[in-house]
Parts: C-alpha cells; sequence; structure tokens
C-alpha cells in the first residue's frame, strides 16, 4: 500500500500523482498507440468506434457526471456535429476546419439550450433535452436540402493536407489523438474553478449560491462544453459510419450514452472511458447473440434497447459507482489485503440535509 | 452609518407571518445572537439576508448599501458568508476540495484560461490553496484533508462547513445553529473558535443558537425573537431574564 507524504502544492494538482500513475498511463498510452500493428482491421475499426463513444460520453459526462444534469438528448448533439461537419465537407471546406466548427455549433445549440434549461431541474430537465433530441430528429428528416432528409447522406472519406485517409489505422490514430486532448481537457477543467463549481452545483445547489456561484452560469458552460465534446464525436462518427441518416442519432444512442455514463462510473473521466468499452463489448455481443438465439427472440425488435435498460437498472440498484467504483473497491481489496472489511464500502448514513428553500 | 442593519423586515408564507416587522441593527466586531422557540423566524430572517427569499417589506443594509434586492450569489461577493443548520457540504468532494469551492468569489481567471491551465492558472491555484491551508490549520482540519465528506462524522462536518465559510474571507459571517448537534465538548471548543474568529480574524458574527452556555459564553449581544415578532434585546443575562422571554420558552401568564 502507497503512502503519500505531501510536501508541495502541486501534488494535489498535477495529473500524475505518484509514479504508478506515469508508469500504468504511459503503459496504456503505448498499448493504444502500437494497437495497429497487431490488430486487424475490422479489430481496429471496433476500437475506433468505442473511442468515438468515449469522446460522445466523456460530453455526456460533463454535464451529468459532473454537474449533475441528466440529458437524455445528447444524441442530437451527436447529430447535429455529424450532419454539419458533413455538409461543411460536402461544401468543399477542409477536415481540419471543418471538425472544430461542427463541434462549435453543437456547443452554440447546446448553449441556446441551456439558457431556458438552465431554470429547470431534475426530471423536467430530462424530458426537456429528451423533447428536444426528438426535434432535432425531426428537423433533420425536414431539412432534406441539407440533410438529404429520410434518404440519408453520404460522408465524403476525411482529407489532410491533400492526403485523403482511407485505411483503418490512420482514421484511427486521428480520432485516437482528439480522445487524449479532450481528455486533458476535461481534467483542466476539473482542476480549475469551474470544475469545482460544476461539482458544488451537483451537490447542493443552495449552498453554491451562497458561497458566490452563479449557478445558472455553471449549467450553461457545462451543456457549451458538454455539446462541444459531444459533437466532436458526432464529426468523427460521421466518417466512421460514412453514411447518415436520422434514426442513427435516435433515441437508442441518447440510451447509450446515458448507459455508458452510469455504468462507466458517474463523475469520473476513467467512467466514460470503461462505460463506452462496455457498450462496444455489449453490442458486438448483442449481434453474436442474434445469430445464436432461436429467432423468435433474436429477431425481436426491442431486443437491443431492453437489454440496455436492463443493464442500467440492475447497475443502478447493485452498483451505483459503475465500474469503476467496482475496480477502486477491488483494488483498495488487493492493497489492503488480508484486512479489507465487507463494511469499507458500505454507505455511510447521510445526514438530514436543509429543505428545498424554492 | 451602522455596519449591518435590519429594517421592519417582514414576510408571510400564505397567512403565517413568519418574520413580523423585524428590526435591529449591528456593530463591527460584535457577536450578535438571535434566539427563540422552533418556528420564530430566525432561519427565515437568516435565508432573507441570504437572498433566498425575498422580503415582503422592509431593507436589508451592510455598510450602508441596500442589499434588499441583490441575487443570492451576489451575497457572497459583497462580504457575507453563511452556514446552514442542516450542514449543505458537497458531499462526493474531498475537505479540501470543499474548502476550495469557498474561494470561488477570490477567483480572477477567465474560463478559457481555465481550460488550457497555463502557468498563470496554476499560481492562481497555488494562492487559492495556500489561503484555504490557512483555514485548515486555523480549524485543526489537516488530518481530514483528503477524506471525502460522506465518510466524516457530524461534528468534523460543522466545523468543515465553519471552514468553507472562512474560506470566502468575508466581513460578516452567519452561523446558523453552529452547536446544533454538537456534544458539550464539541460545543465549547466551537465556543472558543467564534471567539478567534470574532478576535484574530476580525470577521463579525450574526449567530442563531439554542445552546445558551454557547450564546453567554461569546455574545456581545443577544435579540429574542417569538412568534416573528422581536420581544427583547440587549446582554444576554438581560435577555433571559425578560419576562416575554420566559413566557414564550415556558409559557406563562402572558
Amino acid at each position: 500500500m502507497r503512502v503519500l507524504f505531501k510536501t508541495d502544492y502541486n501534488q494535489d494538482i498535477k495529473f500524475a500523482k505518484h509514479s504508478g500513475y506515469i508508469f500504468w498511463y504511459g503503459l496504456l498510452l503505448a498499448a493504444v498507440f502500437t494497437a495497429p500493428f497487431a490488430l486487424d482491421t475490422y479489430w481496429i475499426n471496433e476500437l475506433t468506434r468505442v473511442l468515438v463513444y468515449a469522446l460522445g460520453g466523456l460530453g455526456l459526462m460533463v454535464v451529468t457526471g459532473f454537474t449533475g444534469q441528466v440529458s437524455l438528448g445528447h444524441a442530437a448533439f451527436m447529430a447535429i456535429g455529424a450532419y454539419t461537419h458533413a455538409f461543411l465537407l460536402s461544401q468543399g471546406v477542409p477536415f481540419l476546419f471543418s471538425l472544430p466548427i461542427a463541434a462549435l455549433t453543437s456547443g452554440v445549440v447546446g448553449l441556446m439550450i441551456a439558457i431556458p434549461a438552465s431554470r429547470m431541474t431534475g426530471l423536467y430537465l430530462t424530458i426537456a433535452s429528451l423533447a428536444f433530441a426528438i426535434v432535432v430528429e425531426d428537423v433533420i428528416i425536414h431539412w432534406e436540402s441539407v440533410t438529404g432528409g429520410n434518404r440519408g447522406m453520404l460522408v465524403d472519406a476525411p482529407v489532410l493536407f491533400g492526403y485523403e485517409i482511407f485505411e483503418a489505422w490512420e482514421y484511427y490514430y486521428i480520432v485516437l489523438v482528439l480522445l487524449i486532448m479532450s481528455i486533458a481537457l476535461v481534467l483542466n477543467i476539473l482542476r480549475s474553478p469551474l470544475g469545482r463549481s460544476m461539482l458544488a452545483v451537483r451537490d447542493s445547489e443552495i449552498s453554491a449560491e451562497s458561497l458566490g456561484i452563479r449557478v445558472a452560469r455553471t449549467k450553461v458552460l457545462a451543456f457549451l462544453i458538454s455539446a462541444s465534446l459531444t459533437g466532436l464525436a458526432g464529426g468523427l462518427f460521421a466518417h466512421f459510419i460514412q453514411f447518415l441518416s436520422p434514426e442513427t442519432f435516435g433515441i437508442i444512442l441518447s440510451i447509450q450514452l446515458l448507459l455508458m455514463v452510469v455504468v462507466g462510473g458517474l463523475g469520473t473521466v476513467h467512467g466514460a472511458v470503461y462505460g463506452a468499452f462496455l457498450i462496444g463489448f455489449l453490442e458486438a455481443s448483442i449481434s453474436i447473440l442474434k445469430d445464436v438465439l432461436p429467432p423468435a427472440i433474436g429477431n425481436q425488435p426491442g431486443l437491443e434497447p431492453g437489454l440496455f435498460g436492463l443493464i442500467l437498472v440492475l447497475f443502478i440498484i447493485f452498483e451505483p459507482e459503475g465500474v469503476y467504483g467496482r475496480w477502486l473497491k477491488f483494488r483498495t481489496f488487493l492493497e489492503n489485503f488480508p484486512f479489507y472489511r465487507r463494511n469499507t464500502f458500505k454507505r455511510q448514513r447521510s445526514y438530514l440535509k436543509t429543505e428545498r428553500m424554492r | 452609518m451602522s455596519f449591518f442593519e435590519i429594517e421592519n423586515l417582514s414576510l408571510s408564507f400564505g397567512g403565517v407571518k413568519a418574520v413580523d416587522d423585524v428590526s435591529f441593527t449591528m456593530n463591527e466586531g460584535e457577536v450578535f445572537t438571535i434566539v427563540g422557540p422552533n418556528g420564530a423566524g430566525k432561519s427565515t430572517v437568516f435565508n432573507m439576508i441570504s437572498s433566498f427569499y425575498a422580503p415582503d417589506t422592509g431593507h436589508i443594509r451592510f455598510k450602508g448599501e441596500d442589499i434588499t434586492a441583490a441575487r443570492a450569489d451576489q451575497i457572497a461577493r459583497i462580504g457575507i458568508a453563511r452556514t446552514f443548520q442542516n450542514i449543505e457540504l458537497f458531499e462526493h468532494s474531498t475537505v479540501l476540495q470543499n474548502l476550495l469551492i469557498g474561494r470561488e468569489i477570490h477567483n480572477r481567471v477567465p474560463v478559457l484560461r481555465q481550460l488550457i491551465f497555463d502557468p498563470g492558472v496554476r499560481l492562481a491555484e497555488l494562492a487559492h490553496r495556500a489561503k484555504v491551508e490557512d483555514v485548515i490549520d486555523f480549524l485543526e482540519l489537516a488530518h481530514y484533508r483528503d477524506e471525502r465528506i460522506a465518510n466524516l462524522p457530524y461534528g468534523v462536518r460543522k466545523k468543515i462547513e465553519l471552514g468553507r465559510a472562512l474560506c470566502v474571507e468575508p466581513k460578516l459571517l452567519l452561523l446558523d445553529e453552529p452547536a446544533s448537534g454538537l456534544n458539550p465538548e464539541e460545543t465549547e471548543e466551537m465556543g472558543f473558535w467564534i471567539d478567534d474568529i470574532k478576535n484574530d480574524l476580525g470577521i463579525s458574527v450574526l449567530m442563531i443558537e439554542h445552546d445558551m452556555s454557547l450564546v453567554n459564553e461569546v455574545s456581545d449581544r443577544v435579540l429574542a425573537l417569538n412568534n416573528g415578532k422581536v420581544i427583547a434585546a440587549g446582554s444576554a443575562q438581560e435577555v433571559q431574564n425578560h419576562p416575554d422571554v420566559v413566557a414564550a420558552y415556558l409559557g406563562g401568564a402572558a
């Protein structure tokens, strides 16, 4: 078991808290950067899909995990990112400009949604976000001149500095680098005042306000950042699927994103990544299951959302801290072996909270 | 111009007059205590000062400035911090993070720079941490620095909430029942800290409290409320012996 001696305030601020971080995350980086050499195209594609999901999940984590605003409409931000990016590409805008513009467009839409939504809390906000997603889906269907409506829309291959990217591994690296940059951005937020304000708003709006935190502004900023990241994921997703149609970005995708952050571990960056891997794994297993199961069950139209919903419910009941929380418990078990007690992580009784004043 | 002044403050919830024409003034450097039975309107007065409620009539003035209509998040910037009767900490964060949130109003770094986290942001963070560390030393919280709130006992949480309000570096500190739920030793300790806050940090304290030993120990002046009305004001002894106060607590011929 490692005991940290703190001799410098910087120790709490820097990313690598001790040498173990450098070793394990270095190993992880080495693994993801060399993965394309060891894998065939199918698996590189699967891995790319997981990384795109992780980026989308990271976006949702900012608003739901850190700020505590549950959104069931994040597929809409992915859609806005994907369609904006594809449209700009088709108009001849280069990839390097089109992608950030797509992310920002999504962010600005998120901002406009957040300004009225920041007055809502809890379930009402969730319902509003769901309604927003449905509106966006309808807009995509009817705005045929831009989106191709129900006929769908082809996405041009990305071109970087005159070099067209066709190979799966080349695209994998683009997604990987952008994901790492986004994670660094989110970690920066978490160690600065904005991140702390978000956590404060999540845990107690009333005391956040009494400490001078502008609650509505914090929520709006969270939505802006969240929608931008998810929009970026959408733009990357567009190249991955190469053909956009409205049903790709339906309610199921929103539920998948929410499933990712809850099952991965709410309020942690690890959670978004673990969740993405779990969803990627689930999707692959369900498609295998469909072939194995008798057609009467395997061809049921609601099979996927049903299974996703079931897993979400089971996690909320049995492991609200998600996969990452489970891992932390396991690590503590190893560190303290053989002294680990079943009660170590038993939930403490929570004390009475001030009755809400509005 | 008085330091802090409440003038003819009233607030009704439906037909109930929670606070009825309450006025008092507080001097700088004073510990001023509000006492009264349950439902007397003490916390409602606090919540109006914090702008969680808007009064029906009356004014709240701080250093000559009318703050009655200020937004809730502006109150801390004006120089008034508070604690809550039932502890409102950020339960999933560590003690250190909770105290750092108390530094919010002293944050001058724009959001975009926070995203990049340039060296200037780091310097500002280090300065905040040094300040927070002072509060940790002052309240002897070093032992709990990296604990999550959810794992800490009630008495410690009370102390952390006090610490978080001190991180704001206010001119006026509102304490809503600082001794509730504390055992006699902890209550005595709280008394020492309130004295230190007044004498060493130079912060004026407006306090609601039921524990008369603490009230007698630290208060310069005491105000008694009952059914939303002021029934007595003066030193702790005067108020406790006032016939209306005795009647309010024990019932009486009055």
